[in-house]
């Protein structure tokens, strides 16, 4: 099954300025009961979203009209908590293809990556400009170059390079997945057996 | 050439390949599923037309989605029956083995591992489930994985991995009387913050933990990963040996001594380096609990809860909002606070050691009666041995009861949720706001503090009753 092709992106953002942000309030545990990957993106920050009534929080900046785009940017510590692929699944179905944090946890990075879904790590102080810029106009843009490893707000033209696993970018890149590369060399895999009993 | 550490010894050894620039092909031993995390990923080698490469190495059982009373009726959920009976079609279609929810092997996962000897030193071990660190304990490589690296595991045994860096904290000098494993590993997360072990593979050591129970040390590596940590692991020694011999699927006779042999080798080299080294005093931990919305957000129980001022400017915001959502002044006391819910259970704190020390605290005493409190055992055999020992008679003498095993209120996906706006004090892993239900407030801790504050129905510490 292979993924989307990641091309480079030019979007407003969705500011969600808060640290620690973990997977349980991506997507609470009750919204785990389904058996395949699509329509997690209607629960996405479920409790964050919506009133117990089923109304929308108008103060969370998912459902404020003035933000929108494919780039979601959150605080430190990002994707904390449960390994829970469908935080990753969540974001991407509501329509997000990269997350800005200065700061990913580790699972949640591996699945955001194996689902076509860019993390990408900035500095401490560039975090801030981007919230800042969000702040001054909502309506500015970002680019996202992988090829360049590039993060760019384009109204003040400040950019930062951005580290990615070579692999992972290729993978990104072409739309290729980890289980075709493993299903490849299932002969070495099944030699590397045999050479340990 | 520096010496090589535990983590090092058992990942290399697991290396099938390394991918120019990118990750390792890590061949995994063992490779344990429940029905939440592994759905999907049959579906998918299912839509690939390929099958399980090796299922004699996976083991499944339903832990998360399963109620914790009348487990012998159909799962009235259709959504949660659903999903427990796609488990036990995807592992019938692949020759997997799986321990449904009237076997006597069932629970939750990362207590059967263990329990039933799957998990022995050495092994490199995954499953779609953050708290996969606990086998650690085994001074072996587990870790959580999300459900395409499930997929991937099912189709090739293997997965791709970046290798983490490695970390030892070391807790040396003896534990008081009233202090637990859960305290210790607390007391690290609160030092360490909760996003401080990731990028890390944290190798506990020192005296203190030396001296722990394999279920003591089972509930440090548990909660390796709320520091950020993908995981943790313990070098194995008598203490693990004896633990794992005589189980099920442990090796039996000479193979047991032969393996024996090669785990008394698993330990890091005198000279090994470490990318950061932490040092702690057993004699300054005493009982914990959290306050705030993420386990790094603990302190003693006999403290206050810190002033807005004394965190870091960047993190004021995040943690006014956290005390907001526990209803928390920022300075008070912790101690006191009136308590709605007990939850004694999960992964880290639903062993038999666990249940033990409950009963052993509260023999004699009465459950205060405003206080629900849920005690869950992690497994089949934990609630037969329970109920062999006396355990759940004692218990029910002091007001409480035993529920079935399963992950119940420390996720709070089946009915075992707590209320909106109430305070519960749980022996499980997250704080997270709403993880034991919308609404819901959690204080972890240990099983003898949580069952201090079933007894007194306010936050309490443990050795304060006398």
């Amino acid at each position: 099954m292979s993924v989307d092709k990641f091309q480079t992106i030019e979007s407003t953002a969705v500011p969600i300025s808060i640290e620690n942000v973990d997977t349980d309030q991506i997507i609470p545990a009750r919204f785990l009961k389904a058996t395949t990957r699509e329509g997690f993106g209607e629960n996405l920050f479920r409790d964050w979203r919506y009133e117990k009534s089923g109304e929308l929080k108008s103060d969370f900046p998912l459902n404020n009209p003035k933000y929108s785009g494919t780039i979601l940017v959150g605080g430190k510590n990002f994707g904390s908590g449960s390994s829970r692929e469908h935080a990753a699944w969540a974001i991407h179905d509501y329509g997000f293809k990269v997350v800005v944090s200065n700061f990913f946890a580790d699972i949640f990075k591996n699945n955001a990556l194996n689902n076509g879904l860019l993390p990408v790590q900035v500095s401490d102080g560039f975090l801030v400009s981007i919230f800042n810029a969000i702040e001054a106009d909502a309506g500015t843009l970002i680019n996202v170059d992988l090829q360049k490893q590039e993060i760019r707000l384009l109204a003040t033209g400040e950019s930062e390079n951005f580290q990615i696993n070579p692999y992972k970018k290729e993978c990104l890149l072409k739309g290729y997945d980890d289980i075709d590369y493993l299903l490849n060399i299932k002969k070495k895999i099944a030699q590397f057996e045999q050479s340990r009993t | 050439m520096a010496g090589k550490t535990l983590f090092d010894k058992i990942w290399d050894a697991h290396v099938v390949d390394e991918i120019k620039g990118g990750p390792s092909v890590l061949y995994i031993d063992k490779h344990l599923i429940h029905e939440v995390t592994s759905p999907q990923a049959f579906a998918g080698i299912d839509s690939r037309g390929i099958s399980v490469f090796r299922p004699g190495q996976t083991v499944a059982t339903p832990d998360h989605n399963v109620p914790t009373v009348d487990q012998h009726l159909p799962i009235k959920d259709e959504l949660s029956r659903f999903q427990v009976n796609k488990l036990t079609e995807n592992c019938e279609k692949h020759g997997v083995t799986i321990y449904g929810l009237n076997h006597p092997y069932q629970g939750i996962v990362h207590v059967i591992g263990p329990e039933l000897g799957i998990t022995q030193p050495g092994m490199t071990m995954v499953c779609g489930d953050s708290h996969t660190s606990t086998h650690g304990a085994f001074g072996s490589v587990a870790f959580g994985i999300g459900t395409s690296e499930v997929e991937m595991v099912l189709a090739t045994q293997c997965i791709l991995q970046p290798k983490p860096k490695k970390m030892r904290i070391s807790v040396e000098g003896e534990l008081s009387e009233g202090v637990t494993a859960k305290d210790v590993i607390l007391y690290i997360i609160a030092k360490i913050t909760a996003s401080g072990g990731t990028g890390y593979f944290i190798e506990y050591a020192g005296s203190a933990i030396r001296n722990l129970s394999m279920e003591g040390r089972m509930t440090i590596c548990n909660m390796s990963i709320e520091s950020g940590a993908r995981g943790g692991l313990i070098a194995p020694d008598q203490t693990t040996f004896d633990y794992v011999k005589g189980r099920e699927f442990a090796p039996k006779g000479e193979a047991f001594d032969l393996a024996m042999e090669k785990w008394e080798e698993l330990k890091s080299d005198d000279d090994a380096v470490f990318d950061m080294e932490l040092v702690y005093d057993a004699a300054d931990i005493e009982p914990m609990i959290t306050y705030g919305t993420n386990p790094g957000m603990g302190a003693k129980i006999k403290d206050h809860i810190p002033a807005v001022e004394e965190m870091d400017l960047a993190a004021q915001e995040s943690y006014k909002k956290s005390l907001a959502y526990m209803g928390f002044e920022p300075g008070s006391p912790i101690e006191g606070r009136k308590v709605d819910y007990v939850f004694v259970g999960s992964c880290t704190n639903g062993r038999i050691e666990d249940l033990r020390e409950v009963v052993k605290f509260v023999k004699g005493r009465r459950k205060a009666d405003q206080v629900i409190a849920w005690i869950v055992p992690g497994s089949k055999q934990v609630e037969k041995q329970a109920n062999e020992e006396g355990i759940t008679e004692a218990l029910e003498a002091s007001g409480f009861k035993l529920r079935q095993p399963g992950c119940s209120a420390c996720l709070a996906m089946n009915d075992d949720k707590i209320p909106e706006g109430k305070l519960a004090v749980a022996t499980s892993n997250r704080n997270f706001e709403g993880r034991q239900g919308p609404g819901s407030r959690t204080m972890l801790a240990s099983p003898l503090a949580a069952a201090a504050a079933a007894l007194t129905g306010r936050v309490t510490d443990p050795r304060n009753i006398k």
